[in-house]
């Protein structure tokens, strides 16, 4: 039998972080592309391409793509929208869904489980098969605003956020989670006399962490990526979401380095939110190949 | 008494002039430049313009980006949501105005006459949208290429033969010079292969749809004729002056850094190829035994159905057909103006300019594509049937399949109301 020395050992973490370094660069490459991109204009970008000198800073660089991205669209404004979206639409739906996954594992009611097979169900239904009826609906939908009551959703924000809150995702993501709690602790509770909303806030919901950052990054890359959708029920500049804004770099002759320029610009709001959680989600991950 | 007859001449002075502020009608228009700041700086002032010009009407404008535009508007007629003014793509304006988005123009019709043929958006015998600009193809090259190569210069009075035109991408190739002999632009997908392609396959003698009864593909598109432009459309690739699969950027800057002898390409992107080179030819399409064929139709203006002021939409798009504004989008974005006397106006489309041919081969070779509803659904059979084959697939198979898929959606729509 081989014996592991103090050589070999040297020598298999050698290799299994030059592997390891070799996957990150793959994931990394397109992104380290973006940004030096960003930075170039257009003929060099595409000169570059064929070479090593597209991952580096090298040749005529500037900030200029970023100027003239500014100049083509309101890119404030598209990250700034889907940022209002996004958060809104990540912090009801952890609320709602959390709440009703509490109510399928902990609450026992008549009829819980053909709801819930109900509501997994719709994880096959695309949303394209849907689209259009619910733009039907939601441009007839009343809605109580500060300027009185008014109907039809479209170009707004409400209309890219309600009918988002609740999925069968994340519903189904809190229910597998709190299946693994120990069923004890809910118990106890109970007969100590606390109702079911401190059960489910002052016990159940502190101890879904991770769950919690799952589902908010997972909801959070969704949201934020939407395009069919706000296409079809926001006509105005001002509702814009980042990839219907997007599209506005995509002319006859396409300026490159403007796209490279925005994408790295969009990027940054989905790489904070997952530095931010990153701990909790990958905690999350670990967590759920491991039975107790 | 005589200060209380001055406070009521004052205020009944002031309410007329409000109501007459308030008079002015607000018209909404949709158009598909959001991201053109060129662009959308000339159809702001052509509005600006027209809002000055008169006190009936007031447009308002709000931008999409070309690629979110088509979907956009459609989406818009599902939620009754349509603006009064909206501008469509020449050969999409039969599907909306079948699917009930559009009403015809109500414009005089004497102020287009002499306008490019491309740029009139009829259907069922009535105008529904007209274009204030046009775009063409153009064979691209240069005239040293040509004499390397040894070729003659072809003409829009004798284009090249299809014979002649596979001789100089044979010699291109044997020349050893270039990556490829002939940039197609197979990097571009969606509109462009019935907009670039569909022209060699009429030249061919074919067509997408057979346009004698709008009912149809059969016969026409996997047809004696059809099935010889599809070998010839294989062999391009099989052979090697073309490629199948292209990378965006070599579409982008493959042919102004020499890696191709010829590129099929539009009038937009000469400006480009003309900073690049100084002796850059366009030359005229070949002639594949039916006359020498390009695609013709771009962005036309036309008026929502849902519009409940017609006579308003109409008079913004009759101000915006004035030769000035033509000139202007013709310099400002490099496209072909409507009418010969805006093409003298213009930097590259007066007589002697640089891109001046455009207007020529726009007048001579020119060819709608299918004016029917059903040409929006074709025209995407009509794409992937032409990719499979440029990757090998067998042709005639391909063409019937084509022509199956066209008849049912065809059929299916109870033959679009022909």
């Amino acid at each position: 039998m081989a014996q592991i020395t103090a050589d070999n050992h040297g020598l298999r973490l050698v290799v299994r972080y030059t592997v390891l370094g070799l996957i990150a660069l793959m994931f990394v490459f397109p992104l380290v592309f973006m940004l030096m991109s960003s930075l170039k204009p257009d003929a060099q970008l595409l000169s570059d391409t064929r070479s090593l000198r597209a991952f580096l800073p090298v040749g005529d660089i500037s900030l200029d793509n970023y100027f003239d991205a500014f100049r083509r669209a309101p890119v404030g404004l598209f990250i700034f929208n889907s940022v209002v979206v996004t958060g809104i639409t990540v912090v009801l739906s952890l609320m709602v869904c959390s709440a009703a996954a509490f109510a399928f594992v902990f609450v026992d009611w008549r009829g819980r489980e053909l709801v819930l097979t109900l509501i997994l169900a719709t994880l096959i239904v695309p949303f394209e098969t849907i689209a259009i009826p619910l733009l039907l609906i939601a441009s007839k939908l009343p809605w109580l605003g500060l300027d009185g009551l008014s109907y039809g959703w479209l170009n707004s924000y409400q209309v890219q956020i309600i009918p988002f809150v609740a999925d069968g995702l994340t519903i189904f993501l809190f229910v597998q989670y709190f299946k693994d709690l120990p069923g004890e602790l809910i118990e106890a509770a109970r007969v100590e006399g606390a109702s079911w909303w401190q059960v489910y806030r002052r016990i159940v919901m502190p101890l879904a962490g991770p769950v919690l950052a799952t589902a908010a990054i997972l909801k959070f890359l969704a949201m934020y990526n939407q395009y069919l959708w706000p296409l079809m029920v926001v006509q105005e500049e001002t509702y814009r979401p980042v990839m219907v804004g997007l599209q506005y770099f995509f002319q006859l002759n396409r300026a490159w380095g403007e796209i490279m320029a925005y994408l790295s610009l969009i990027t940054v709001p989905v790489l904070a939110f997952y530095l931010f959680l990153q701990r909790a989600f990958i905690a999350s991950i670990a967590s759920t190949g491991v039975k107790g | 008494m005589k200060s209380l007859s001055l406070l009521a001449a004052s205020l009944a002075f002031a309410s007329a002039m409000s109501s007459a502020a308030f008079a002015q009608t607000t018209l909404t228009m949709w158009y598909h430049g959001a991201g053109n700041e060129v662009e959308s700086n000339i159809i702001n002032q052509i509005i600006s313009d027209f809002n000055a010009s008169q006190s009936d009407w007031v447009v308002e404008i709000e931008s999409f980006p070309q690629a979110a535009y088509n979907d956009s508007v459609v989406a818009g007629a599902l939620a009754g949501n349509l603006p009064d003014i909206l501008d469509v793509d020449g050969p999409v304006m039969p599907n909306w105005a079948w699917s009930g988005y559009m009403q015809p123009l109500q414009i005089d019709e004497a102020k287009i006459a002499n306008y490019l043929p491309g740029t009139k958006g009829v259907w069922n015998g009535e105008l529904y949208s007209i274009g204030l600009w046009d775009a063409a193809i153009s064979l691209v090259t240069r005239q040293s290429y040509l004499d390397e190569l040894g070729l003659r210069v072809p003409t829009l009075e004798q284009p090249w033969t299809g014979e002649e035109f596979m001789d100089a991408l044979a010699k291109a190739k044997a020349s050893g010079k270039f990556d490829h002999a002939l940039d197609l632009g197979t990097a571009w997908t969606g509109e462009w292969y019935p907009y670039a392609f569909s022209p060699f396959l009429q030249s061919f003698g074919g067509d997408i749809i057979d346009r004698s009864t709008y009912t149809t593909a059969e016969g026409v598109l996997n047809g004696e004729a059809a099935v010889e432009f599809g070998t010839w459309w294989q062999g391009l690739f099989t052979e090697g002056y073309a490629q199948a699969t292209q990378d965006p950027a070599d579409r982008d800057n493959g042919f102004n850094s020499g890696k191709y002898a010829f590129s099929w390409n539009g009038n937009w992107a000469a400006l480009g190829t003309l900073d690049a080179y100084e002796d850059v030819l366009f030359l005229p399409a070949p002639d594949f035994g039916n006359g020498p064929k390009i695609g013709a139709a771009s962005w036309q203006f036309g008026v929502a159905a849902t519009s409940e002021h017609p006579d308003g939409a109409s008079a913004f798009i009759e101000f915006a057909l004035q030769d000035k504004y033509l000139a202007d989008f013709s310099n400002g974005i490099g496209l072909i103006p409507a009418t010969a006397s805006a093409a003298a106006l213009t930097e590259n489309y007066e007589e002697g300019g640089p891109l001046a041919v455009f207007f020529g081969l726009s007048e001579a070779q020119a060819l709608v594509r299918p004016v029917t509803p059903g040409y929006v659904v074709a025209a995407k059979v009509f794409e992937k049937a032409l990719a499979d084959i440029a990757n090998g697939a067998d042709v005639q198979d391909t063409l019937d399949s084509a022509v199956d898929e066209i008849d049912a959606d065809i059929s299916k729509n109870d033959n679009y109301g022909f």
